[in-house]
């Protein structure tokens, strides 16, 4: 029988308050006069009162909180009570430590119709109507993942709330079914393709996302086996063939690049860098693994991976993005024999989150997505769970806003690892799967959560997207098992091959490993499942969290397993690695899967991509010419793109692991730097700097400047704070829209040049990369009209480098009066696409003007000046520096004032030469840009050092907190305060 | 003895065990990391060690509140164990998460010798958020970890760290001498214009002691401010220290509580 134990506060429950003032301020100001939160466990058990007496004081502090037992709590005074918990099957992480708790309490295990299950109750004291309370429930909870239920006092009364048992029943009889594809039609392969095998009752299963081509390939395949496959076996294919996991518009023809994209450019380009660097070569590992590996020093790599969850995160933000961040943290444990995540990095593309307009996935304004605020909001706290949890340090990261993002926000999350050169006597970055080792799930259970996660994200999302996408993370599951793994088995030598289980899950990460050897043989009836009832093609697919996939020799077994149980993480033999050439599957006695490793692998047929290319043409904008810039500045200052986020990295451990060294706020001003730097080794003085580069707003324009700048954006922000470009790696994250559009692919396919072109030229290999290519909503407006919402072609460029001594890092605040302010590089009329003209735009005519002219990169003039920086860095003669970036020399003179919280005196007038107006030269995004501070001691040796290189000293560091910009004549443009530049800075997310 | 033995305890989502074994072993002494159940299977023994430290990290996540789940799982198989090494001549500290357990095990403060009663709590900040910035402490009182130690900077990385208890518990704390830190604004939070007390602790406190002074909990992390880069202003200490010519210096503040636990041994 299931019992509820109810938790509250004796003395006050900050979390109540917090939540009755951000009500107060989402426009319910002055109506709720109260919020109470009541923690509730229901225990379904067969437990007597004095073990449930027992539960309860083991769940309650008693210094401040009191539980109470198989009764409601009868509020005295309250008006409406909203509880919300999880729907069936949803992971629920508080429920399961409950669970271990109790079982370890009592010495019991609960069965498995037993169960432990939590919510929470909102009581609201105000004069609200039901309609109000409903969508504030709305506003915390999210229905496909948790339900709601709400009472007024009346209802309330006498019985309280209702006893929910949301245990996932499934009543089918499991099994592997035919389908019949041999003599299928055309039509009847793209409805399959499209939307999923037919279940008995008509409804479909959800995308397989397969195209007519690849649906005829598998059908032509079958009918050389003479049989129809069976579900699991399409599931499979459709998974490994999945644009998520073989990427087939980077790898198939376009136009006349016969090998792709991807060969031809990235691969071709960090090949051509390597020749180049010779003996100086430092990357170990590229492209072939979970992540990328560069030289970190004589006993180490560090690894770097990046990834995007969009497609999650749009339909449940804290679930997706927190499935991001654990999942590209298996990335690295999925390095080779698994290496230690060490730094994670985020960036977020989100709409306003005061655009309150509605959108709706389906017709007839029904399946109402999230809004801006709660995606945002979301987001946010998901990568904190996840990152905070885990122990992985996540200084650096990002926010860019456009109102395209407002369909599907891009959700980027990465992961740096470390792992020994050599581990047991092997070298670490290389794993091979032997005949005869055990196939082994490690980690969380299976369940129905994340089917269908790789296909999916390799659609438009529309009505059709499949709810049973949405998935939670359990990070303390997951940092079990990667302590029990890169801290223990690993060094013990236990496994010889070790891969996540991401996208597909078994499906994909067995048969990836089972390349390694040739084959591999798996029975269903053993992967560990989170409740009975799952049909087969279902755990094969399914994406639950936590699992990674080892491959253990049979002798190591025992000390393997031994290991496993005493760290509390599960382990479960599913099958062997063999030498078949055959991916076989077995469930229930009966062969589910007989495929073979090379049609799995190698049968899909290339699609030839054709693409056209139009330059777009924007009007030129006509911006009346202002004397006094001032207020231009602090509007810029609190624009969303430009403005701190003090509040993310705030509440983002950045100091775990105890190697920070640069972090996200610098200065006494506390203000956001654009790259950080850690010390991941802690007897050792090395460090990691890590930035990122992302101008999606350059793509109205031109793709191909769009990727150079992010790429000179990533690696400047990362020179400026003390890396050099010997030792700096790439990373690519393409985020594409509609690319089915030739237009849309003629735009990737300059894009991509671009990073062929810059990563040769800067000398700076990409070392790993993802994209995702179909950031798209299609849906319905607030009127209902069909629309189709989707993203600015994206480009996210993360840079690693190694800093020999980290203790020669550079801040970038301004340090001492009297230190001289230069700029390195030229400034010229480059505003198209600008923030300063999207800004004075939205101000005119509400709308962002685009004009024309984008920044382009110069790349042999800004390498020479990053080296001879890197090399003034060194000589120690910089005091503070600052890449130049979206809003321009404007912003970062606020920047390095506000970090210092020093007055500046600066005239624009010798930096003029290229610019026809002032406010253009303030707010110019030219590429290759960087600001100093060097004290007067150093100016000869400075000017040395950096001599055949553009620099200009522009003005001073002065006493006080005075901010003054001449223009090119010499008269002040701006003339304010630092205290008030800083007030701009921080209002726009004061109260996040 | 010369070099005290540390036991660094591990496991279920504890995860600034490294740190804080190096901060140790920076200190002068001999640190292992023991995953708890190989104290509970009997492969590693309590009473080889004699400083015991909880370090900070997301035991069960936090899950049915900070602290508490681990607490239970060492109440319901260690009690034993973490009592009899606490009667001896031994040393333990908790850092943070570390902190949360010990107070929910009941072995901080322990007023009237009362161990295994939970007498304080630590609870959602009042922003009810978790936060990583740095604070100034002022330690006081008589354990033999923090003489000497004074008003340092460290960093805090907590959601749940507010510091509550009874009016009758505070009373006995201020009496006996037993609250070890108060956050204090000194040159951090002047530095960075931060307010003193970050999550609205009772009476700023930060820290605290058992009454034999060997047994200490704080919710801030000395083992994150243990070398001059950890400072948020060392680029600016680096630059005014070069031109008034002086050395820059290469530790952080933390580094001396651990240092103290060491000698407390010598």
């Amino acid at each position: 029988m299931a019992q509820r134990i109810e938790i509250i506060s004796k003395n006050g429950d900050t979390r109540a308050q917090v939540r009755k003032e951000k009500l107060n301020l989402s426009g319910f100001s002055g109506q709720i006069t109260d919020v109470q939160l009541v923690d509730v466990y229901t225990i379904d058990s067969s437990f007597d009162v004095s073990q449930l007496d027992r539960v309860a004081s083991m769940l309650t502090n008693p210094v401040t909180q009191e539980a109470f037992l198989q009764q409601q709590i009868s509020q005295n005074e309250f008006d409406w009570a909203i509880e919300i918990g999880y729907l069936p099957g949803v992971t629920d992480n508080v429920a399961h430590t409950a669970r271990e708790g109790i079982e370890d309490l009592l010495g019991v295990k609960l069965g498995d119709t037993e169960g432990v299950y939590t919510s929470q109750v909102t009581y609201l004291s105000g004069t609200l109507s039901r309609e109000e309370v409903t969508t504030i429930a709305g506003s915390f909870a999210n229905p496909l993942i948790q339900r709601i239920s709400i009472k007024n006092y009346q209802d309330f009364q006498g019985q309280g709330m209702d006893v929910v048992v949301p245990r996932v029943k499934l009543n089918t009889l499991p099994g592997a079914d035919l389908v019949d594809i041999l003599d299928a039609s055309d039509d009847e392969l793209k409805v399959i393709g499209k939307q999923g095998i037919a279940n008995p009752d008509g409804s479909r299963r959800g995308p397989l996302a397969l195209d007519l081509i690849y649906m005829k390939t598998i059908q032509g395949y079958f009918r050389e086996q003479g049989r129809n496959p069976t579900d699991v076996e399409l599931e499979s294919i459709s998974q490994t063939w999945s644009e998520h996991c073989k990427h087939t518009i980077f790898a198939d023809q376009m136009d006349e690049i016969k090998d792709g994209l991807y060969r031809t450019f990235i691969k071709a380009s960090t090949k051509l860098v390597r020749k180049q660097k010779g003996d100086n070569d430092f990357c170990v590992s590229v492209f072939t693994d979970n992540s990328g590996a560069i030289i970190f020093d004589e006993n180490y790599l560090v690894t770097d991976k990046a990834e995007t969850h969009n497609s999650p995160s749009a339909l449940d933000p804290f679930g997706g993005s927190i499935t991001g961040i654990v999942g590209v943290n298996r990335d690295a444990m999925g390095f080779g024999l698994g290496a230690k995540p060490i730094i994670n990095r985020y960036g977020f593309c989100f709409a306003d989150p005061e655009d309150t307009s509605l959108l709706y996935k389906g017709a007839d304004f029904t399946q109402q997505m999230l809004s801006s605020r709660m995606i945002m909001d979301g987001v946010i706290d998901g990568v904190n769970v996840g990152g905070n949890c885990s122990g992985i340090p996540s200084p650096q990261g990002f926010m860019v806003f456009d109102e395209r993002y407002k369909g599907k926000p891009l959700v980027f999350v990465g992961t740096l690892g470390l792992i020994p050169k050599e581990s047991a006597g092997r070298l670490s970055h290389l794993k091979e799967a032997k005949p005869g080792d055990y196939a082994v799930m490690i980690g969380g259970r299976v369940g129905k959560d994340g089917i269908h996660g790789a296909t999916f994200s390799s659609e438009a999302m529309d009505f059709g997207s499949p709810a049973t996408a949405v998935q939670i993370g359990d990070p303390i599951t997951q940092k079990q098992m990667s302590d029990a793994l890169v801290k223990e088995a690993r060094d013990l030598g236990l496994y010889t091959s070790l891969t996540d289980n991401g996208a597909g899950g078994l499906s994909c990460s067995v048969a990836e490993m089972a390349r390694e050897c040739g084959g591999c043989y798996v029975k269903l009836d053993d992967v560990p499942l989170k409740y009975p009832g799952l049909e087969p093609w279902e755990a094969w697919i399914s994406e639950s969290q936590e699992r990674m996939t080892a491959s253990v020799p049979k002798d190591k077994w025992e000390q393997f397993s031994d290991l496993m149980r005493r760290r509390g993480v599960e382990a479960t033999i599913i099958g062997e690695f063999t030498d078949s050439g055959k991916c076989v599957v077995e469930y229930n006695n009966k062969t589910v899967m007989d495929v073979d490793m090379d049609f799995l692998h190698d049968g899909l047929p290339p699609r030839p991509l054709k693409t056209t290319y139009t330059k777009p043409i924007h009007e030129e904008p006509v911006i009346p010419t202002l004397e006094n810039l001032t207020s231009s500045l602090h509007s810029m200052l609190g624009r969303l793109n430009v403005s701190s986020f003090e509040f993310i990295s705030q509440q983002y451990d950045h100091e775990v692991q105890g190697g920070s060294v640069i972090k996200p706020l610098q200065g006494k001003g506390r203000v956001n730097g654009d790259a950080t730097v850690t010390r991941p080794v802690l007897d050792s003085d090395k460090g990691v700097v890590i930035s990122q580069g992302i101008n999606p707003s350059y793509s109205d324009i031109d793709t191909y400047h769009m990727a150079a700048s992010a790429i000179d954006t990533a690696i400047r922000n990362a020179i400026a704070t003390g890396a050099n470009l010997e030792k700096m790696a790439l990373l690519d994250n393409f985020c594409w829209c509609s690319s089915n559009d030739p237009e849309r692919l003629g735009q990737l396919k300059a894009a991509v040049k671009a990073c062929y072109d810059y990563s040769i030229a800067f000398g700076t290999p990409f070392i790993s990369g993802k994209d995702s290519m179909f950031n798209d909503f299609k849906g319905y407006d607030a009127e209902g009209n069909a629309v189709k919402i989707s993203v600015p072609p994206t480009l996210l460029v993360s840079s690693i480098g190694v800093m020999e001594d980290s203790s020669k890092a550079i801040s970038l605040d301004a340090k001492v009066e009297g230190d001289l302010i230069y700029v390195i590089g030229d400034t010229f009329d480059e505003l198209g696409a600008s923030e300063y003209f999207a800004m004075v735009g939205e101000e005119q005519s509400g709308k962002r003007y685009i004009g024309n002219n984008v920044p382009k990169v110069d790349v042999h003039r800004n390498k020479n000046a990053y080296v001879a920086l890197s090399q003034a860095i060194q000589e120690g003669v910089v005091a503070s520096a600052q890449s130049v970036r979206i809003g321009g020399l404007g912003v970062v003179l606020a920047k390095t004032a506000m970090g210092g919280k020093k007055g500046i005196d600066v005239s624009l007038e010798n930096i003029s030469q290229n610019t026809s107006r002032d406010d253009f030269t303030l707010y110019s995004e030219s590429q290759g840009r960087l600001v100093v501070t060097i004290a007067p001691q150093y100016r000869e040796q400075f000017e040395a050092t950096m001599n055949g290189n553009s620099i200009c000293q522009i003005g001073k560091v002065v006493n006080g907190d005075s901010f003054v910009v001449k223009g090119r004549d010499g008269k002040e443009i701006i003339n304010t305060n630092v205290n008030s530049l800083l007030q701009s800075y921080r209002s726009t997310f004061e109260d996040f | 003895m010369a070099q005290p033995n540390v036991l660094t305890l591990t496991g279920y989502g504890i995860n600034c065990d490294e740190e804080t074994k190096f901060a140790f072993e920076q200190s002068g002494a001999k640190a292992d990391i023991v995953h708890i159940n190989d104290l509970i299977d009997g492969h590693k023994k309590l009473s080889d060690y004699q400083i015991l430290a909880f370090p900070g990290g997301f035991s069960y996540g936090d899950d049915t509140g900070s602290g508490n789940a681990l607490a239970n799982r060492i109440r319901n198989h260690l009690w034993d164990e973490v009592q009899q090494f606490l009667e001896g001549d031994h040393l333990a500290i908790g850092i943070c998460n570390g902190f949360q357990v010990m107070v929910n095990l009941g072995i901080l403060p322990a007023v009237n010798g009362n161990y295994g009663d939970r007498q304080v709590a630590l609870v959602h900040n009042d922003s009810a958020r978790y936060l990583d910035r740095w604070v100034d402490l002022e330690f006081q009182g008589k354990s033999p970890w923090v003489q000497g130690v004074g008003t340092i900077s460290v960093p805090i990385a907590h959601g749940e760290g507010r510091f509550y208890t009874t009016e009758d518990v505070l009373q006995t704390l201020n009496d006996k001498g037993l609250v070890a830190a108060r956050y204090v604004s000194g040159d951090m939070c002047d530095y960075q214009e931060l307010k003193s007390n970050p999550n609205g602790s009772l009476e700023d406190i930060a820290g605290i002691t058992d009454e034999s002074g060997r047994l200490i909990g704080m919710m801030p992390h000395p083992e994150r401010s243990i070398k001059f880069t950890h400072l948020p202003n060392w680029t600016l200490l680096k630059e005014q220290h070069k031109r008034e010519g002086k050395e820059i210096p290469s530790e952080g503040d933390g580094l001396k509580i651990f240092e103290n636990g060491v000698k407390y041994f010598k």
